[in-house]
């Protein structure tokens, strides 16, 4: 394998996703939402409004919430008053889930355009005549979408971080985040997520004929996260750091099925004659 | 020395055959052409050629290599002009000329050089910083050529170059597959269904049909497979009296005519070293000429007429 040309292919396939808008403007937008609009919502608005928030949290339904919690998650809500329990809560567990569609949006979007957007438009034959092996081309490929999408993930997190700790921070006094779980979730599921998502986007994009086909199944992967985060909303599930170890596991455990066929359907002869 | 060389090769595909025992060589230096209708087999031939497809049976060897396992290898040697351009319509020229060449291998400056020395010469380098999606078709298929010539291959493969140009640019382009085999010292393969650009073009041909090799050879030596007859067309000053029609017809070295119009006819002859005789029984009678020209079998009948033979033998 031959690193220059893998990060060739890589460097070519992010150019043309840059200029795809349809692929572009939402991977802009997602985070944009999830990372700066909504963290500096909740810190701008609640403490503002601290008697509603007081109510809320006394209300039996709540108090049944907290009660439902795992311990760890309990011990770092003791002793805050009920807007920090609100902020701490909204920010620091239930919205976690919401923060992996971050790298799913980029590496399902960035992998579809690339795998399935490439047949799309009949530019893949004039790639598969050059002097690079079959698994090169599937690294450039995996690479253009895998580097970004854990690097820009990464990149949000110190964003979100920097706005939940500052925004109110007249409030804390102190810097409450990022708790012990998000270290899982942006070390150990981002990554796994990412894989999975594009083992899934690349076998995907073997059956289907256009960027849209690859990239509207695939991104149902995104499921999973608004499942999480319903149960979590609900009290089903909690995201502690037990759960997220075994969430990356399973991810990866998935990302090794599927990617053991998506690699094999990726040969030459077989994306010229499928 | 054979730079390609292909012994009984078939490719089964979808339980079908797209190819069925082709063999064919091509030597250094040569511009063969590949001859048939969609669907003959050119593509996938060219695939083969270039180890994107496994043959599945028979023997291939490119450059001296096996396609299949030293691809990277001939892959490294050869330049392809795909049936479509498969440029990166978002990209602009100079960024889809620089990706293909550094993936061949090519050195930053020399690529730099070879770019801007190969937009010159197809008369893109103004356009050099476009879009391609901007493009016309026919500097999309100037461009497609000019990255199959970027790193300088020996063997040059062009899948129905010219289909989509203007008379004009096609004109242009035949004749840079002839300058190109003379300066780049280039062997090519070039796949048409325009057999008028393969005459203009190639040293040898096959004629494909339906996945088999219906005959190949020099122009000269297909006409003879094919065995039309030689004919020549003579013009004269006046027009020619039914009873001397007759009379030439009547004699030995003529096998069959028709007559196109009082003033000219065509004859059909065993070999054109009877020619002069011809002309001596005309002016014997005195009758003036004012032209003969040998009628040479397009390769264009010679493919009718060979394509004709396979489908009644078909029938049978």
């Amino acid at each position: 394998m031959n690193f220059k040309k893998i990060t060739v292919i890589a460097r070519k396939d992010l150019l043309e996703v840059r200029q795809n808008k349809a692929a572009f403007l939402p991977m802009m937008i997602i985070p944009l939402i999830f990372i700066v609009l909504i963290p500096l919502l909740i810190t701008l608005v609640l403490p503002g409004i601290g008697g509603a928030v007081e109510d809320f949290t006394n209300d039996p339904d709540m108090q049944v919430f907290f009660e439902v919690m795992p311990i760890q998650m309990r011990n770092t809500l003791t002793g805050l008053d009920p807007t920090q329990t609100m902020i701490v809560t909204m920010l620091g567990y239930v919205f976690a889930p919401m923060f992996l569609i971050v790298p799913l949006m980029f590496a399902t979007t960035i992998a579809a355009e690339s795998f399935a957007g490439e047949k799309e438009r009949k530019t893949l034959e004039a790639l598969l005549y050059l002097p690079i092996s079959d698994q090169e081309l599937f690294a450039g490929k995996v690479m253009a979408a895998a580097l970004p999408a854990i690097l820009i993930t990464w990149l949000c997190f110190v964003l979100y971080s920097i706005i939940v700790n500052v925004v109110p921070y007249s409030y804390f006094g102190r810097i409450w985040f990022p708790l012990p779980v998000w270290w899982w979730l942006i070390f150990w599921v981002t990554p796994a997520l990412v894989a999975m998502s594009i083992s899934l986007t690349v076998l995907v994009s073997t059956k289907v004929q256009t960027f849209m086909g690859a990239y509207q199944t695939s991104s149902s992967v995104v499921l999973v996260v608004v499942v999480f985060f319903i149960g979590q909303m609900t009290g089903v599930l909690f995201l502690s750091q037990r759960v997220a170890f075994f969430i990356g596991l399973g991810c990866w455990a998935l990302t090794a099925i599927i990617g053991r066929i998506a690699v094999s359907s990726f040969n030459r002869q077989k994306l010229l004659t499928d | 020395m054979d730079i390609i060389s292909l012994q009984q090769v078939a490719f089964q595909y979808n339980g079908g055959f797209a190819l069925q025992d082709v063999s064919f060589q091509v030597q250094k230096g040569e511009v063969f052409a590949l001859l048939g209708p969609n669907g003959a087999g050119k593509t996938t031939t060219i695939r083969l050629l270039n180890g994107l497809l496994r043959a599945t049976s028979g023997e291939i060897r490119v450059l001296g290599c096996d396609p299949l396992k030293d691809g990277i290898i001939v892959r490294g040697k050869t330049g392809v002009l795909t049936e479509t351009p498969a440029l990166y319509e978002r990209l602009t020229a100079l960024e889809n000329m620089q990706f293909f060449g550094t993936l061949n291998g090519m050195a930053p400056a020399d690529l730099k050089a070879r770019i801007a020395e190969l937009l010159d010469f197809f008369d893109l380098a103004e356009h050099a910083d476009q879009r391609v999606g901007t493009y016309s078709r026919g500097m999309r298929q100037r461009l497609a050529i000019a990255r199959a010539l970027l790193h300088r291959p020996e063997l040059l493969f062009l899948d129905e170059p010219t289909s989509n140009l203007d008379p004009e640019i096609a004109h242009q382009v035949q004749d840079l597959i002839i300058r190109v085999k003379k300066e780049e010292n280039c062997s090519v393969v070039i796949c048409t269904h325009r057999l008028y650009e393969a005459e203009q073009v190639c040293d040898r041909a096959a004629i494909m049909h339906k996945g088999r090799l219906l005959a190949q050879g020099t122009l000269a030596e297909l006409r003879e497979a094919a065995g039309l007859r030689k004919r020549v067309r003579f013009t004269l000053r006046n027009e020619l009296t039914d009873g001397a029609w007759r009379q030439l017809l009547a004699t030995p070295f003529v096998e069959e005519g028709e007559q196109s119009n009082p003033n000219a006819f065509i004859l059909d002859v065993e070999d054109y070293a009877t020619v002069p005789e011809i002309v001596a029984w005309l002016v014997q009678y005195h009758i003036d000429i004012l032209s003969v020209t040998p009628q040479q079998p397009s390769l264009e009948e010679v493919y009718f007429q060979l394509q004709k033979r396979v489908e009644v033998q078909c029938e049978f």
